[in-house]
């Protein structure tokens, strides 16, 4: 990077994921000021900006749920230099993988068909919705991901850890206390 | 007079019938280990105990010492491989450590981050297994299983039960308990068993028991897993030496 | 859990059957296959009768069943028909008979038809390579399938005909003896190695098989004198002696024909050496493939029996008691391992022992125990008779004596040749007819894959060593499509136990089949060599050690094989993203743009 003063520009979304790994990344708390001293944000859940454009960093939350989570995926490894999975959901599909040996049409059956709530008894049709894939797949097995912060949500000390290790051109490193699985 | 072996350059003595395991843990000298357990026959499966001995890889668990092993264990390449073990363990299975009561108590999982396993690298083999609730006390689920037949050996030995087996074969072999119905709790297993204390992962769990230490203060937030094994061996070495079988 | 079926006398039969294997544990296997003999799978009532009656915690019945892949815990039909899937099988078209055979019966393979009539399914090589393609039929090998022999076969099993009653050509099996030397030449008179043996003693025939410089014949070619001598040396109640005809490498079959040509040398090289080791009991380890040379080969013990050249005081000779058993395999490549086969003998799942200790210190029981090759006994015998300067005349120094080579894939004359140890892969393409060789599968799978530019190589331990397969693969074969074959191979074969082999084979399985599928990337390659080190360095045995052979040789070899096929991407997806989204467009009928992915 020739220029010193040109901020880090980085991109973060939540494919099948809950937030709580965004949630987690905000708890640096007043670190985040720090954080916006070096960086600046494309794309993310708290900006407007629906497409990410060409990044340093891109963070991703969130396994492969469906074809949109697939677009989106995508969309961030041709644009971002640095592609990072936060989270166990991104790393290995966590929570919404339990669905994998689930028949699918178990699964939608259930959802649209069984469940007393749902009116009219059809699985919906509409283009609109994005298509579920058979299974709920960790983001790496979809695209190359350059590094790996585990942990359901990875607590704050280890996201600013690795953010600043990133950004300062460190070699990220989450050792024994800040690795974690669950 | 005693004989000895090195092991990365320290002298480590041993005595006849023990292993490479079995001396370097009696010497405070840290293997990594999944399947082995001082309290039992060794078994020999995981292969994170490998190391070399005298130019040749051998299981360190199995493997009876000699006078002047040279063994090489704790070097970046040897544990290189191990992190790939665990690695292959965790994507062979359905480990969802979140949504999992062994968490923080598993030997899976500190292995993975003794061995600074930052994912699982493989592809996930999101393989159908079983889960039985069908016993009072105890909770099988074999998403989390490891195949270290732990469970095997202590009831089969200890318990003299056998209410454990491993059945079928390659990337099919699963544990099978000692009923027809294929329900652990058609079985005579009860919760005071030995089997039901010995798993590494969270394999077999004990009902009602699962939060109440609380995540974060649970064994491997304390300590890593090299402590907690040369711990575990300490509190063997008193009784019948380490072999146990 | 399965609904289990109604099976009235299914005690009783348990109880007769159980009691005529003596309800020995070390029998299970054996009861087993007759269990399956009689239901055509084996139900869950007959594992715990069976249990109750050895006694064996009901587990262990359980796992032992399930390990053995021509044991069925599920109904498999009244007919199996289970079609040979080894490379060559595969080049004469077996997908083609088995898409076509299924359709006839409107089977899914590797699923019962609904009556519960018929299955169809793959099981690994059957050692009919010559005569492929293959299958085997309720455990009896049916030979050179075509088009014509599926549809007979269909209409015997759709007219419910006992396979007993069907043609005896579709059962035959040829020798296919192409060439011969020192071991197939010679004739032999049943009794002349043992009379040898009794009447210059045990020291002297020791020294014959130290001069003969013989080394095993099963791949290993371990010194067959230094092993029966620390066999010899472990001071114990007993020894045993143990036939390895397990014969599952790929592409090897000439076991099956020394089985069938010269039994009596076998069985003979076997009470040779329990003459020298004192041994009162041996084993004939036979593959279930080869189920249907039991009763020859049960014929031709009793006739040694009645001879005098087993049971007691053989041949007059007080104290010398030797017989042998015949112990049935059940599809497990594994039990082939040395280790692996005692723990089936045992009446165990096929796993493979840590070692040390060895089987010749702790073997059988946990008695000093020598496995050796059907051809390993066969030349012990020889060797007897006709002295160890005699057997050393042939073959190089390293690689004493003749080998029996098992030559099928791309030539005329596929079969069994016997050559002096030393003979360049070259002459024996030659003398076979193949045309155009390109490469050469020496060994099987676990073996070294051989290309064009080696051919001047030779068989033989301090080169290129065999137990006896020879693929051979024509230019314009797919290599990539042999080598896919063979890490099928291999993972369906793995036995479970170790970490590395379990998941390692199924992992590289996946890859290959990507690479094949067109998805390959260069990083899909180096995860091949990762993969390869580890099942190679931390696997428990030659299994997992050999498993990333043909993968890693074409890797080397043969980078046009796999080159061509690769994505010019750095990354592609471990899966088929679109093929993925196939289950819900099927689910909710949608196929708009969105609904598929590049
Ligand atoms: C996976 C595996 C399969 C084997 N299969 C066979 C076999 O089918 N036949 C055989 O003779 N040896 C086989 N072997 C080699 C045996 O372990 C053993 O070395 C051999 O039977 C010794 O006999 P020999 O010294 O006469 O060669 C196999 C080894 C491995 C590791
Ligand atoms: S058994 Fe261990 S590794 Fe598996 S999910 Fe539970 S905590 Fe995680
Ligand atoms: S259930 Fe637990 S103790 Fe038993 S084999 Fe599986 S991982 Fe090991
Ligand atoms: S290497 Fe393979 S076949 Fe051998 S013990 Fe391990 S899993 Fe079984
Ligand atoms: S600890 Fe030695 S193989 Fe598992």
């Amino acid at each position: 990077m020739a220029d010193e003063k040109r901020k880090i520009r980085i991109a973060t979304c939540s494919l099948a994921g809950c937030f709580g790994c965004h949630t987690s990344m905000l708890d640096i708390d007043e670190r985040l000021f720090d954080l916006l001293e070096m960086v600046e944000f494309d794309r993310t859940p708290f900006t407007d900006i629906k497409h990410c454009g060409p990044c340093d960093i891109g963070i991703v939350e969130g396994g492969v749920s469906n074809a949109e989570n697939a677009h989106v995926l995508k969309e961030f490894r041709e644009n971002c230099k640095v592609l990072v999975a936060i989270g166990s959901c991104a790393i290995t599909g966590n929570v919404p993988a339990l669905r994998n040996n689930i028949d699918l049409w178990d699964c939608f059956q259930e959802v649209y068909l069984y469940d007393p709530g749902t009116e009219g008894k059809q699985i919906p049709n509409d283009p609109e919705l994005p298509l579920p894939f058979d299974k709920v797949y960790p983001i790496y097995e979809v695209v190359k991901v350059d590094y790996f912060l585990h942990g359901c949500p990875p607590p704050a000390n280890a996201i600013w850890k690795f953010l600043t290790d990133l950004i300062q051109g460190r070699q990220p490193e989450t050792g024994h206390e800040l690795l974690r699985y669950d | 007079m005693i004989s000895t072996i090195t092991i990365d350059g320290k002298t480590v003595p041993f005595t006849e019938e023990q292993t490479i395991m079995d001396a370097a843990l009696a010497a405070g000298v840290y293997i990594p280990h999944l399947c082995h357990n001082p309290e039992f026959k060794p078994h020999g499966s995981c292969k994170l105990c490998v190391v070399e001995a005298n130019g040749r890889n051998v299981t360190s668990c199995t493997m009876p010492a000699s006078p002047g092993m040279v063994v090489v264990n704790d070097t970046p390449e040897l544990n290189e491989d191990r992190k790939a073990l665990v690695q292959m363990l965790f994507v062979e299975g359905n480990h969802i450590c979140p949504a999992c009561e062994a968490t923080g108590n598993c030997q899976l999982q500190a292995a993975g981050y003794y061995l600074h396993m930052q994912s699982p690298h493989f592809m996930h083999f999101y393989p159908p297994r079983r889960v039985d609730a069908s016993h009072p006390d105890i909770f099988l689920d074999l998403n989390r299983c490891i195949l270290c037949e732990l469970c095997v050996r202590a009831s089969r030995d200890i318990d003299k039960k056998s209410v454990f087996g491993i059945s079928s074969r390659g990337i099919d072999s699963h544990l099978v308990v000692n009923s027809e119905s294929g329900r652990l709790g058609d079985t005579s297993m009860a919760v005071t068993d030995k089997a039901a204390h010995v798993c590494p992962t969270g394999a077999i769990l004990i009902k009602r028991k699962g939060y109440t230490v609380p995540m974060g203060k649970r064994l491997f937030d304390q300590k890593t897993l090299p402590e907690f094994h040369l711990e575990q061996q300490k509190r063997v070495e008193p009784e019948d030496g380490p072999d146990g079988g | 859990m399965m609904q289990s079926p109604d099976l009235p006398d299914i005690e009783q039969r348990i109880a007769l059957l159980c009691e005529r294997h003596g309800c020995e544990p070390r029998r299970l296997l054996q009861i087993l296959i007759d269990v399956q003999e009689i239901y055509t799978f084996i139900p869950p009532q007959a594992l715990t009768a069976i249990a109750r009656h050895l006694p064996l915690p009901r587990v262990s019945v359980e796992g032992v069943a399930g390990f053995y892949s021509f044991l069925s815990l599920e109904p498999a039909g009244q007919y199996r028909i289970l079609f040979s899937d080894n490379v060559t099988d595969r080049m004469l078209g077996n997908e083609e008979l088995m898409r076509q055979f299924c359709n006839k019966l409107w089977l899914e393979p590797g699923k019962v038809s609904e009556d519960e009539l018929v299955s169809a399914d793959f099981t690994s090589c059957t050692g009919m390579c010559d005569q492929g393609p293959a299958a085997l039929i309720n455990g009896w090998p049916v030979t050179r399938l075509n088009r014509e022999r599926i549809d007979l076969i269909a209409d015997l099993i759709l007219a419910k005909s006992p396979v007993a009653s069907w043609p005896p050509t579709l059962f035959e099996v040829n020798d296919n003896i192409r060439r011969t030397d020192r071991l197939l030449d010679e004739s032999f008179e049943p009794g002349s190695a043992i009379k040898a043996a009794v009447t210059r003693g045990a020291e002297a025939i020791f020294t014959e098989l130290k001069l003969s410089r013989l080394r095993g014949r099963g791949g290993a070619g371990y010194k067959t004198a230094e092993k029966w001598i620390t066999c010899r040396n472990s001071p114990a109640p007993a020894r045993y002696i143990v036939c390895n005809a397990d014969e599952g490498e790929p592409g090897t079959f000439k076991d099956r024909v020394l089985l069938n040509r010269l039994a009596d040398t076998v069985f003979e090289g076997m009470t040779v050496g329990a003459r020298l080791l004192s041994s009162a009991k041996g084993f004939l380890y036979l593959r279930g493939e080869y189920r249907y040379l039991l009763e020859k080969l049960e014929e031709i013990l009793a006739r040694r029996r009645e001879a005098g050249l087993l049971g007691s005081n053989i041949l007059g000779e007080p104290g010398f008691d030797f017989d042998i058993e015949i112990h049935l395999g059940a599809g497990a490549y594994i039990c082939g391992e040395e280790s692996g086969m005692i723990e089936s003998l045992e009446g165990r799942r096929g796993k493979p022992r840590n070692r040390p200790p060895y089987p010749a210190q702790h073997g059988y029981l946990d008695q000093p125990t020598v496995v050796n090759n059907v051809e390993t006994f066969a030349c012990a015998a020889m060797i007897a008779v006709h002295g160890g300067k005699w057997f050393g005349e042939t073959g190089t120094w390293e690689s004493s004596g003749s080998k029996i080579l098992s030559i099928s894939g791309d030539c005329h004359w596929p079969g069994i040749y016997e050559y002096p140890f030393g003979v360049s892969v070259q002459k024996i393409l030659e003398d076979c007819g193949a045309q155009e060789p390109y490469a050469v599968q020496v060994g099987g799978p676990s073996g070294i894959l051989v290309s064009w530019q080696e051919f001047e190589r030779s068989i033989s331990f301090e080169d290129l060593p065999t137990a006896g397969a020879f693929t051979i693969f024509q230019r314009g074969r797919d290599i990539l499509e042999a080598v896919r074959n063979y890490a099928h191979f291999f993972a369906h074969e793995s036995c479970g136990f170790c970490t590395p082999c379990r998941v390692g084979t199924q992992l590289q399985k996946k890859i290959v089949d990507k690479i094949a599928n067109g998805h390959g990337t260069a990083s899909d390659l180096e995860e091949l060599k990762h993969l390869g080190h580890l099942m190679r360095t931390l696997s428990h045995c030659g299994l997992g050690h050999a498993a990333p052979n043909p993968v890693l040789d074409m890797l080397q070899k043969f980078p046009g094989a796999y080159e061509q096929k690769l994505t010019s991407l750095s990354f592609e997806p471990a899966f088929d993203l679109d093929a993925a989204l196939a289950t819900a467009r099927r689910i909710t009928g949608r196929d708009d743009p969105s609904a598929h992915l590049p």
